[in-house]
């Protein structure tokens, strides 16, 4: 069949199976747009900034097994969207981003929005692709799906110069695609598992630490199965909430700057550490050196072999899939005679009942202001723990992932590598798209909701009844906050005046806009929103604590055992 | 320590960008970085000159590893493995100078292959401490110009770096 190139990238993004593409129109595209506009497999989300389409393709594909498809046009098209690669590339979310380009002649020459592309996002992606000819479309594409997906997940790019999707060519969809450069590791070394059963077995303070890969592998139910099987704490990082239940006795709430004190001084006076897709990152485990101070075997079970004895050195790799790796482990747990020492183990729990006894998560409630813990704590009590939430940067991001306890995976969609203000309310949208009628709310800031805040009319549009928790404390709280304890309280351009009115923000575009500054009106707005407003967008306003800060708390390039537990510790 | 990396590439047009740019953005050194295809014309090896510690060569080689481009890395300074470098280098050759300069090529096994009225072009292969010792020996105030491929290098015996 003979078909055009934009006629080519519909119908592979069909054969994908591809539900919505998130983009945004331009001259580079108009052809795959007139494509696209020929046919109704394919839905395409129009949004008000590329950067937004980029973020929602990837709160897409987090709150489900699936790609995020992206479609962008040439030069500022393609700039708007690489915050959004790059935050897809640092939390590894399989996209694949489709951008215009000029005509193949026009390249290098400054042609009208203009811009290398491939060069641009080559930091910032696990592969991208300038097609030369539209021949190579099909075959281009199929990789850019394969190659997102397997091995460590990651944003792909593929640049399509506008004269080359109106070339007509032969269409035919590869059904498998082979590179002989690109063979990811899937089963981990059976040797190796074996070793590592052992080590867990004979150990007397074990830990297991599990973070985001265990989420996008899909193997939240071999994690659960493999800690009970052991009866071992867990700890879950901020990228792996979700991944073990938060309401299980073994679980020790997530480990780092914002972790818990059980969480972190277990991960640091453990003798066996299990690490399951998890980085050491460095807001993880504070300090290496600090960390290396304690003897412990640690174990590491990553798909990417980059990512081991990077930041610390690791005495068993195992390179493979978290889930068939785990499979194993269990395999040969089950079908061997050994268990744990009872004792040791015995031994190892009074202490860190010990540990979780000092209740590190309390705040002080007020009947007079909102606390920001109270409100995500009520929304957790509202939605039944069963909703999906997405966050923001910042303040209100530490308190959603300590306050609102997940017990499912993909529920919980933050930026969580490259830290990115303004992905809130398009993660939700993205989210919401994928599950619609099931509730979905974005925990955000004043600060970082604007960021994005022209998405308000994608979701009027497109009917996206989110819920929108704005924490508004009036500042910048999380640079506040260090501000407070690192600068001298000298509140440098944290401070932000001249606030729009959200909820009549809000209702100018169409949605609900409640304002809330009781405590003893949070509850009510929430189930309100959740109930009466069901199908509609609510801006909930939630006037809260300018002063309130996150704990605990370990400071930047300080040790795990170095915990600030609430501000009486300072 | 210094470390020889040696990999094969696909022959693509960015390919040599994905090398270069890892290294700059992870902060990585390049001492030396050579490139040219292989026998086989969709592929490129390349020769990559670098320092750093156990930890850091390690990164390096799993970082390039993962370049989706990337087909095959290793480390060939890790075993007896040959290197060399080639170099052309201009000198100013008048009066008795000529002969003198002469002489030192054929102490040090170079050519000249190209002579000009007051000058002439050198071309000197070897190891990198031989390329050094020659413009050691040479008066710098004859050397006109120098151009160096950086190195190129290959494993010892049974050792073979191919698919």
């Amino acid at each position: 069949m003979v078909l055009t190139g934009a006629e080519i990238v519909i119908r592979c993004l069909q054969e994908e199976k591809v539900e919505y593409v998130f983009g945004y129109p331009g001259g580079a595209v108009l052809h795959i747009y007139d494509a696209l506009f020929q046919q109704d497999m394919v839905r395409h989300v129009l949004v008000r900034h590329e950067q937004a389409a980029v973020h929602a393709a990837d709160g897409f594909a987090r709150s489900t097994d699936k790609v995020g498809v992206a479609l962008v046009t040439s030069g500022p098209g393609a700039t708007n969207a690489v915050t959004g690669i790059a935050t897809a590339y640092c939390d590894s979310i399989p996209l694949v981003v489709i951008s215009g380009q000029v005509p193949v002649a026009a390249i290098g020459q400054d042609a009208f929005q203009e811009v290398d592309t491939v060069g641009i996002t080559r930091p910032c992606v696990k592969h991208n692709f300038l097609v030369r000819d539209a021949s190579e479309i099909a075959a281009t594409i199929k990789k850019a799906f394969h190659l997102a997906r397997t091995g460590r997940p990651g944003p792909v790019l593929v640049d399509i110069p506008k004269d080359i999707t109106a070339q007509k060519t032969e269409f035919e969809y590869p059904k498998e695609i082979s590179m002989r450069s690109y063979n990811p590791v899937v089963k981990g070394h059976q040797g190796q598992i074996k070793k590592a059963v052992q080590v867990l077995l004979e150990a007397k303070r074990p830990m297991i630490y599990a973070g985001g890969g265990v989420v996008l592998s899909d193997s939240a139910e071999q994690l659960t199965r493999l800690t009970r099987l052991l009866g071992y704490p867990i700890t879950t990082t901020l990228m792996g909430l979700g991944g073990y239940p938060a309401s299980d006795r073994q679980y020790l709430g997530m480990p780092g700057m914002h972790g818990t004190y059980e969480a972190n001084m277990s991960m640091h006076y453990s003798d066996a550490l299990l690490a399951v897709g998890a980085r050491f990152d460095d807001r993880v485990i504070g300090d290496p050196a600090n960390f290396a101070e304690e003897p412990r075997k640690i174990i590491h079970i990553d798909i990417d072999p980059s990512s081991i004895s990077k930041r610390v050195r690791v005495d068993l790799p195992i390179v493979g899939n978290v889930k068939d790796v785990l499979d194993e482990m269990i395999r040969q747990l089950e079908s061997g005679e050994a268990r744990p020492n009872p004792e040791a183990l015995a031994a190892w729990w009074k202490q860190i009942e010990e540990w979780r006894s000092r209740n590190c998560m309390v705040y002080k409630n007020s009947d007079d202001i909102i606390k920001p813990q109270f409100v995500v704590q009520k929304l957790w009590e509202v939605t039944g723990g069963d909703a999906i939430v997405s966050s923001d940067v910042g303040q209100h991001q530490m308190w959603a992932a300590q306050y609102y306890r997940f017990d499912k995976p993909r529920r919980w969609l933050n930026s969580g590598g490259l830290g990115t203000m303004g992905v809130g309310m398009p993660y939700a949208m993205g989210a919401q798209l994928a599950h619609p009628g099931k509730p979905v709310a974005c925990v955000t800031g004043e600060a970082s909701i604007q960021m994005n805040i022209q998405e308000l009319s994608t979701c009027k549009q497109f009917r996206l009844p989110i819920k929108i928790c704005n924490l508004n404390n009036r500042y910048l709280g999380m640079v506040r906050q260090w501000q407070e304890l690192f600068h001298g309280g000298r509140y440098s351009e944290s401070y932000m005046d001249s606030l729009p009115d959200f909820a009549k923000l809000a209702e100018s575009y169409g949605h609900v806009g409640i304002r809330i500054d009781k405590p003893a009106d949070v509850e009510g707005a929430l189930r309100e929103a959740f109930t009466t407003h069901k199908d509609e967008l609510v801006f909930l306003d939630f006037i809260v604590d300018q002063t309130e800060n996150v704990y605990p708390m370990v400071q930047g390039g300080k040790g795990l055992t170095q915990m600030i537990l609430s501000a009486e510790d300072l | 320590m210094r470390h020889v990396i040696s990999l094969l590439i696909e022959n693509e047009s960015g390919a040599l960008s994905r090398v270069s740019g890892l290294f700059s953005a992870r902060g990585y050194n390049i001492e030396s970085l050579t490139v040219a295809p292989t026998e086989d014309a969709s592929m490129s090896r390349m020769t990559i000159v670098t320092t750093g510690s156990d930890e850091i060569i390690e990164q390096i080689t799993k970082q390039l590893n993962k370049l989706v481009d990337v087909l095959k890395v290793v480390d060939i300074s890790e075993a007896a493995h040959i290197e060399r470098e080639l170099m052309l280098i201009k000198l100013r050759a008048t009066g008795k100078d000529r002969e003198e300069m002469k002489r030192m090529v054929d102490i040090f096994r170079a050519r000249i292959i190209d002579v000009a009225d007051a000058s002439y072009v050198v071309e000197l292969t070897g190891k990198q401490s031989k390329l050094d010792a020659f413009v050691a020996a040479i008066d710098p105030a004859l050397i006109l110009e120098t151009v160096r491929s950086g190195i190129c290098g290959i494993g010892r015996g049974e050792r073979v770096l191919k698919l």
